[in-house]
């Protein structure tokens, strides 16, 4: 069940260059169904921004009602939103679209989590939830630059854990993809630019894999047709998705990326 | 329910003269989540083409200061499935639905009217001859008034309940438009559609929609819907259901002054999915602070002179 609610905000923090990490209190905490599901936040009254942000959800915790949220300030609605601070209140929908689903791997077998930038996030309550199942984690965890890498200890707590970037500043120098074809796994998890996506799904679209899309997103809630993705090659076939409501997270090949 | 808000126009017993606007709402299965539906006014459903269409490539929304450009493009499943899936899934709703009508050419909007007007709870059609982000139909009928008059009476012939024709704020002279039209036969408007716009990507230097140009919708644009609205009301003798950036109870009264008998409201749906009933159960109290016993005493307030106002307030 989708919620409206004015959320209280616990904490916030810049964790990394532009990267802020925001825990709110929430009722509808509970009607998260996996990871990789996201919010839909109205960050300010006036109408400027006028649309609401879709930012995923990164953990839960469901004990305090209490859920956070790793974003990048980028444009004016993001800046808006990184100057929020504890006890103020956040009109925020959710939780919104279907999530990764945690039963695609058993007991004792091995999930690969593949995150590319501000996609990193969604995939830690990932990890987490895997690892109460008895999962063996590993993650591969790509980045610009030093200064844009975060969760790096939070991930390694779960499993190994792997980090590249692009200019060689940190961890190993080059694309998650470069890392990845070394790996033995049973399913792998991504999240990311749609170039990362793209390589995966080229590479590894004959295993077990499930890709969470990023589009700009209108209503959010599937009414306005703006995040749709076709689900056919053949110009012909109008058949689609939609990223907000029927994904944002799709198995390998029920989308054209 | 409450009766100071109840308006009748051709072919629409309104409970309240609020409805969501055409392409803002889907066929109403997504909000339906938050509330009964059955407490608008009416739903405008997305337009419905012949054929069932896909629309435009992504990114198909941008924002911009108080609005929105969007180039959807039409998507629909199609008039077969609006029929035999949506229409008859919206029927559990205490609601009369206006069905936005849409084509390249003529036939199409006639084949389309002729068939989505026999639905049971198809109370009226939307002509939409005012669509910024299709390359053929659309816009073209909504710029020559010989064409839109034409058009218009093909459909008239046709259809099985009255017919509103949407205008495009995209044209020199809308009164224009609005006289031809009604010539035509039209049983009522629906005004504004979007106006085009474009951004550009700060980055790249490109256009941010993939479609280059969209429709500007949102607060931005009501002050053009009303002045539209005001000159074409003074214009015409068939009922005008206003839009174009209402998302309180304050703006819907300011329609009605305009020259509105309904409203529509899109935008702010994406805003905050409870906009519709939320505004519904304000007008009562903003009709008390105003003084006003029923919301048609609003009507042409702007333009009306004193003595054919007198008795509303007596």
């Amino acid at each position: 069940m989708i919620k409206k609610e004015l959320c209280k905000i616990i904490s916030q923090k810049e964790i990394a260059e532009d990267i802020f990490q925001l825990t709110v209190e929430a009722d509808f905490v509970h009607e998260i169904k996996a990871p990789g599901q996201f919010v839909h936040i109205r960050v300010d009254k006036s109408f400027d921004p006028l649309l609401r942000r879709p930012i995923s959800i990164s953990s839960v915790d469901s004990m305090n009602s209490q859920f956070t949220m790793i974003y990048r300030k980028e444009g004016k609605g993001t800046t808006l939103l990184s100057e929020k601070g504890p006890g103020m209140l956040l009109d925020i929908l959710g939780p919104l679209g279907n999530g990764f689903p945690v039963n695609e791997v058993s007991e004792g077998e091995t999930a690969l989590l593949v995150g590319g930038g501000i996609g990193v996030p969604p995939l830690y309550e990932l990890s987490k939830q895997l690892i109460a199942k008895g999962i063996k984690v590993v993650h591969v965890l790509g980045f610009q630059t030093e200064s844009a890498v975060f969760y790096e200890k939070e991930f390694l707590e779960n499993g190994e854990t792997y980090i590249t970037t692009v200019d060689g500043s940190y961890g190993s120098r080059g694309f998650v993809t470069d890392v990845i074809k070394d790996l033995e796994f049973d399913c792998l998890y991504t999240c990311g630019p749609t170039p990362m996506l793209k390589a995966i799904e080229k590479g590894y679209g004959h295993k077990k894999l499930f890709l969470s899309l990023e589009e700009r997103m209108g209503c959010g809630v599937g009414a306005c047709f703006a995040c749709v993705c076709k689900s056919s090659s053949d110009s012909n076939d109008v058949s689609y998705k939609k990223v907000c409501s029927d994904g944002p997270v799709f198995r390998a090949g029920e989308v054209l990326i | 329910m409450s009766s100071r808000l109840n308006i009748d126009l051709p072919g629409l017993t309104l409970k309240n003269p609020i409805m969501p606007a055409s392409g803002c709402f889907g066929f109403g299965r997504e909000y339906s989540q938050f509330y009964d539906l059955s407490k608008l006014g009416a739903i405008m459903i997305k337009a419905t083409t012949v054929e069932p269409r896909f629309g435009n490539p992504t990114p198909r929304v941008a924002e911009t200061s108080a609005g929105m450009l969007n180039a959807i493009g039409l998507q629909n499943p199609g008039l077969e499935k609006v029929i035999s899936n949506e229409l008859p899934w919206l029927s559990q709703f205490d609601v009369p639905i206006i069905a936005n009508v849409a084509g390249s050419v003529e036939e199409d909007y006639v084949e389309v009217a002729r068939s989505i007007s026999k639905a049971p709870n198809v109370h009226a059609l939307e002509l939409n001859i005012s669509c910024p982000n299709v390359k053929t139909g659309g816009i073209a009928f909504g710029t020559i008034p010989e064409v839109a008059r034409q058009l218009t009476r093909k459909v008239k012939e046709v259809s099985e309940v009255p017919v509103y024709v949407k205008l495009s704020p995209n044209v020199t002279n809308i009164v224009e438009m609005a006289k031809a039209v009604e010539a035509g036969g039209a049983d009522g408007l629906t005004m504004i559609n979007t106006l085009v716009g474009m951004r550009l990507d700060l980055k790249t230097g490109k256009p941010i929609l993939a479609n280059i140009t969209g429709g500007l919708s949102g607060p931005a644009i009501k002050p053009v819907a009303l002045r539209m609205i005001y000159e074409v009301s003074q214009a015409v003798s068939i009922p005008i259901i206003g839009m174009g950036g209402i998302e309180s109870a304050e703006d819907v009264i300011e329609f009605f002054y305009a020259g509105a008998s309904a409203v529509a409201v899109g935008t702010a749906n994406f805003v905050d999915p409870f906009v519709c009933p939320s505004i519904i159960e304000e007008l009562p109290s903003l009709l008390d602070q105003l003084g006003y016993e029923h919301i048609s005493e609003c009507r042409g307030r702007s333009w009306k002179k004193d003595e054919q106002l007198a008795y509303h307030r007596a």
